[in-house]
């Protein structure tokens, strides 16, 4: 059954189109990465699928259900989301922000020294967020999105800070979460990354959806060069890609 | 130590202050009354002198600067809460600037003679006309940035709105009364008056308390906040409209006291994990406390009239403004 889903969505905004007839479904259990060059309209796209962006037409479902006529908690118990913008005005410490994560939930303090220790966060837990590196903030979030247990995800960008053993483990995280059962969406911008553990991608371009399918199916040659100008070749599961 | 035990400690340490601050204010005065005679007219059996002492001058007054600054205490930690910006306080949405605009109108045009409770009438419809405008405002404006604008604007328009009462006000004793109330007094207030503001302020107190456990999330940015579950819209008119019932009462017990909003949730964040939400019932005992201590020195000064609550609270919390302002980490959101 799929679990997040949008149907013929399109969004417009002051005369540009930024989203353009775009469908596309996620299961449970599956890793989905979302991709496409800076303008693509990703990040408009899942604000769409929450029912965070108004659609010009269209609908945007969520376990079934329309997603703009969710009211707040109920979308919260059905998607974890991590938006782009990642600020938080007051310096609270970092054990407090993940437990954001658990508002309006049973909370346990076994939950949430898991998130912490999965996103590797247990030395810090004490500290003031804003004696953090950024990297280190990003984990804060991530664990933030990951201590509650919903039966989906939606995470924009979340390797965009790290280095790259955590990008790995970011990674290996959603990828757990996914073969645990639920459904998640990512957003990347790292195709090496993005085609190892994602079952699927979705690749977006000026609003529109270009490709979707297995990894390899989306990331040709012929792609590559066309929406991101660059060269790419498979080895076995790897994906090398270089400049022009 | 644990957050809620950290909690329990500051808020019973903060009330005994308070109970403290009470009795010296009681104490305290052109006539100085000792323990032995407030013990008696606890009993009722003091002189009929030290009872009108009491009972109608010192008790009321106190009281009446407590509540006030508990009032500018509360809305001021649950206004930065909701507005993500630390140096919010309840002028900042004009919510103040109307209830004391109001007042100054019913004087202006001498409607004060007509009742006793056309001042305070007056300064509760200001702060809630402002307080209905924002709440039917917030929704429909993009974010909390252009509430704080619309609200600058406000107190803007309301301030010159005064300033043109005061200019042309008919005589020096009118213009004496509007000057009074934007000083900033809880002297001469009795029991009755604060029975006026009291269902107001327990309203707006409540609403607050309502929002506490949620502002925090604010800090995320609303569309994270939202994720989370949060019914962000249902938060902000719980917010604007407590804040503003609460300055509303606190302005018609006391008239308008700045600062204080700002200067308590600063002091006490610290202690409360710098959780905006944690900070409201802190903030209004401190803000209470404040006002008690600033309305005994405004009375202990040897001068040859009484000096004006609202003067002293901003000698002091001016500079402490401008200190907390510069003293601000470089980059800090300032949402």
């Amino acid at each position: 059954m799929s679990l997040l889903a949008l149907e013929r969505a399109c969004v417009a905004r002051g005369g540009a189109s930024l989203l353009d007839d775009v469908s596309f479904q996620i299961g449970a259990g599956r890793l989905v990465g979302l991709i496409g060059p800076n303008g693509a309209g990703k990040t408009t796209a899942v604000r769409a699928l929450l029912g965070l962006q108004p659609l010009t037409s269209g609908r945007a479902i969520l376990a079934g259900k329309d997603a703009h006529q969710l009211k707040p908690v109920e979308r919260a118990h059905l998607v974890s989301y991590l938006p782009q913008a990642r600020s938080m005005t007051w310096p609270i410490n970092v054990r407090d922000m993940v437990r954001l994560g658990l508002i309006g939930r049973s909370q346990s303090a076994d939950t949430l020294d898991q998130a912490l220790f999965a996103c590797d966060l247990s030395a810090l837990a004490d500290r003031s967020i804003t004696t953090l590196s950024g990297g280190e903030l990003a984990r804060v979030h991530l664990a933030r999105t990951l201590v509650s247990a919903t039966p989906a995800i939606v995470v924009d960008e979340p390797t965009s800070a790290l280095d790259l053993r955590h990008q790995f483990a970011c990674l290996a995280l959603l990828k757990a979460r996914a073969t645990g059962g639920a459904g998640v969406l990512v957003i990347l911008h790292d195709l090496g990354a993005a085609a190892r553990p994602c079952d699927e991608l979705i690749l977006l371009d000026g609003g529109r959806l270009i490709a979707q399918g297995p990894p390899k199916d989306v990331l040709t040659p012929t792609i590559l060069l066309r929406y991101y100008g660059v060269t790419g070749l498979w080895h076995g599961d790897q994906l090398i890609i270089s400049g022009l | 130590m644990s957050a809620r035990k950290l909690n329990v400690t500051l808020n019973g340490g903060l009330i005994l202050t308070i109970c403290v601050g009470l009795v010296a204010s009681c104490c305290l005065g052109s006539v100085p009354l000792s323990h032995n005679d407030l013990v008696a007219a606890l009993f009722g059996r003091a002189s009929a002198q030290i009872n009108v002492i009491l009972w109608d001058i010192r008790l009321p007054r106190a009281v009446a600067a407590l509540l006030a600054g508990m009032a500018l205490g509360a809305s001021g930690a649950a206004l930065q809460g909701l507005l993500r910006n630390p140096l919010a306080e309840p002028g900042v949405l004009g919510v103040s600037a109307g209830a004391s605009l109001c007042a100054t109108i019913a004087i202006f045009w001498g409607l004060t003679t007509v009742s006793p409770w056309v001042l305070p009438s007056a300064a509760i419809l200001g702060a809630l006309v402002i307080t209905f405008l924002l709440a039917a405002l917030a929704p429909r404006v993009g974010g909390v940035v252009t509430l704080v604008l619309i609200g600058v604007g406000l107190s803007s328009i309301m301030g010159a709105l005064m300033m043109l009462l005061l200019n042309l006000a008919p005589n020096p004793f009118s213009l004496s009364d509007m000057l009074n109330w934007t000083m900033g007094s809880v002297a001469n207030r009795s029991f009755e008056d604060l029975g006026f503001a009291a269902p107001f302020w327990l309203v707006g107190f409540g609403l607050l308390l309502a929002t506490r456990r949620h502002l925090v999330a604010l800090g995320l940015g609303e569309e994270a906040a939202r994720a989370l579950g949060v019914n962000v819209d249902r938060l902000s008119r719980l917010c604007v409209l407590g804040a503003g019932l609460l300055t509303g009462a606190g302005v018609c017990i006391a008239g308008a006291i700045g600062f204080v909003g700002i200067v308590a949730p600063h002091v006490v964040r610290p202690f409360v994990g710098h959780d905006p939400g944690r900070a409201i019932v802190p903030s209004a005992l401190l803000s209470g406390l404040l006002l008690i201590v600033a309305d005994i020195i405004a009375r202990v000064i040897p001068s040859q009239q009484e000096l004006k609550l609202g003067v002293i609270v901003a000698l002091i919390g001016a500079p402490l403004f401008v200190l907390i302002v510069m003293r601000r980490p470089q980059g800090g959101d300032l949402a």
